[in-house]
């Protein structure tokens, strides 16, 4: 049976700096790990769409004839499904949070890569 | 014979974490009858897993809850392993272990600060939460995520932890546990919390038993069941006891929890201490062919998973029972007849997680 | 891990018998589940639990038959009758608080006994 069990924590918490960030005029806490968004690179996509296949919340489409590559940043969730199933390393989770937007929409990039010519054979010099 | 009054409670209201219904049938101040409703936030998850595939539905499943939602994946990634046979390293389970504990730390916490707040102590509430924050920055340097951590799949887990961190973290692990038994003291000694918690809502054993409690509600009451002890994951090597409290009141229920919080800042120290070294995953070839029931403990009871696999990658059904659906009926008892200014406090007793009871 | 489960089949008649004899013998309701397994036929699991261990009845059923409820040897299973009642459609006779078809309420009725075929958003 007490009656001033809260006065210390009470007189510490006042005296002590606030808790809370003063958001946005303060930047979020982030970590190296943190998942904010992705970010494509499309000088290295081999559009082999395993991208959309693997995307729980259905958000990435591809099409190769157009060579466009979108992403609806409002179904994605941060998985990082694709960042890890890419075969040629082209996605990666940025630590920034998605900035906020008034309307929903798709974020389109185009793919340029291109693939490299294959080196010509030598002729091996017959003995 | 008097008059009987219905006044509705929920879904919208101060204490509630969650949109609940109740009608509460008055007879001048005290509560007679309660009839529940729920369905207010249903979203069909057992329906999602006939187009999502098994590897795919993890993420579905985390995202069943917000306060508990890493141990719905592990749970759901453990219950698919056992259908398929798959061993999981050790390092893997320990790892699981640290953040399952960890996620409890964070439940209990939030816990205590809504319930602080249900009979208008605020000053305690932010001081849950202010100690919640460090366990929520833990989590955030480890997975990349404060609340959905999406780091466990079938197979494993899909980040590693090096020992430096461990090392942190167990240091750490002794300043929130200061900060923690300030906290507690206040809710076990304080006089104003006695009187709004003591004899309140009180549940009988034989009530908590027959009517299917679990977790706190039944540990409260001298039932003392705590699915731990199975020795799932990593839990076998681990040591541990099962807090139990024998009046039956909300008093016992809370003092229950906080002995839980010490429990699980103790398991986190034997487990970084224990974790031996080596890969994190396996790889997993196949697609699960049967059926099991997985159960383990979550912050609020029993969690029950039943997953049902017929050799394809969907499965064919996966049915989510969380604690807060067996609560129910053990609330509309202890409601009869307390007064209707004790229903928040009661209500928030048994921690009510309406998102998961209605997936 | 040491999570013992058996599952027996058993008719529906002799459903009511079977968990009178759990409930003597000290076993607390763990779940009750339905599972759809073909057009119009549901399996339903009764999960009973006693030091960890889980023993679980199933029946199989259709649509149409009628259940016999559990609520008289188990007061709170009818959380999980009504819920079976208002997802899947089972008409469950006798529970002790029966909200007609309240509990959740659906845009579609009896939501898990249907298969929605609906175009997937590209």
């Amino acid at each position: 049976m007490g009656f001033f069990e809260m006065t210390k924590t009470a007189l510490r918490t006042v005296l002590s700096r606030p808790a809370t960030i003063l958001y946005p005029a303060q930047a979020a806490k982030r970590t190296p790990l943190t998942r904010g968004h992705i970010v494509f690179d499309g000088s290295k996509c081999i559009s082999c769409s395993i991208c959309q296949r693997k995307c729980p919340a259905q958000a990435i489409v591809l099409n190769k004839e157009a060579k466009s590559w979108q992403i609806d940043r409002f179904r994605c969730v941060m998985c990082s499904s694709c960042v890890d199933t890419c075969p040629s390393k082209c996605l990666s989770m940025d630590p920034v949070y998605t900035a906020p937007a008034s309307e929903k929409g798709v974020e389109v990039f185009t793919i340029t890569y291109v693939k490299p010519p294959k080196p010509e054979k030598k002729e091996e010099p017959i003995q | 014979m008097t008059k009987q009054i219905i006044v509705p409670f929920g879904p919208q209201h101060p204490v509630l974490p969650e949109p609940i219904h109740l009608d509460l049938v008055l007879e001048d101040e005290k509560v007679v009858d309660v009839i529940p409703t729920i369905g207010y936030i249903h979203r069909g998850f057992e329906k999602l897993v006939e187009k999502r595939e098994f590897t795919e539905y993890v993420f579905i499943a985390e995202r069943t809850c917000g306060i508990c939602s890493f141990i719905h994946g592990s749970t759901y990634c453990q219950g698919i392993e056992q259908i398929m046979g798959i061993q999981v390293p050790e390092r893997a389970e320990y790892l699981r272990v640290i953040w399952s504990e960890y996620s409890r730390l964070h439940s209990h916490l939030l816990w205590f600060g809504l319930y602080a707040d249900s009979f208008g102590f605020e000053n305690l509430f932010m001081n849950a939460w202010r100690i919640r924050e460090r366990i929520l920055d833990v989590m955030e340097q480890t997975t990349g995520g404060r609340i959905i951590q999406g780091s466990c799949k079938v197979g494993g887990v899909r980040k590693d932890i090096s020992n430096e961190k461990l090392d942190e973290m167990a240091k750490d692990l002794d300043t929130i546990d200061r900060e923690m038994k300030e906290m507690t003291t206040v809710f076990l000694n304080d006089d104003t919390v006695l009187h709004r918690t003591r004899n309140v809502g009180v549940l009988s054993r034989e009530d908590a038993y027959h009517l299917g409690a679990a977790g706190p509600t039944a540990r409260g009451s001298g039932v003392a069941i705590d699915l731990r002890m199975t020795g799932y994951g990593a839990y076998d090597r681990l040591n541990f006891h099962v807090a139990t409290d024998s009046c039956g009141d909300c008093y016992s229920r809370h003092s229950v929890r906080a002995q839980e919080l010490f429990t699980s800042t103790d398991l986190i120290r034997q487990a970084i201490k224990k974790i031996p070294d080596g890969p994190v995953d396996v790889k997993v070839t196949g697609a699960p062919n049967g059926e099991f029931f997985m159960r383990s403990e979550q912050p609020r009871g029993e969690l029950v998973h039943y997953l049902k696999g017929n050799g394809t990658k969907f499965l064919v059904r996966s049915r989510i029972r969380t604690p807060t659906l067996t609560n129910i009926p053990p609330l509309v008892k202890m409601l009869q007849g307390c007064d209707l200014a004790d229903v928040p406090v009661i209500v928030l007793s048994i921690d009510p997680c309406i998102s998961c009871t209605e997936r | 891990m040491k999570q013992e489960q058996t599952i027996i089949p058993i008719e529906v008649g002799r459903l009511i018998g079977s968990v009178e004899q759990f409930r003597n013998e000290g076993y607390r309701l763990a779940h009750i589940g339905c599972t759809k397994v073909g057009d119009n036929s549901f399996e339903i699991n009764y999960s009973f639990d006693k030091d960890y261990v889980l023993q679980n009845l199933r029946i199989t059923v259709t649509a149409e038959t009628e259940v016999p409820s559990i609520t008289g040897m188990y007061w709170g299973a009818f959380a999980y009758e009504n819920e079976m009642h208002d997802l899947f459609g089972i008409p469950v006779k006798g529970i002790n608080i029966d909200f007609k078809g309240t509990f959740i309420r659906t845009a579609i009725k009896f939501p898990f006994s249907v298969s929605v075929a609906k175009e997937e958003k590209k």
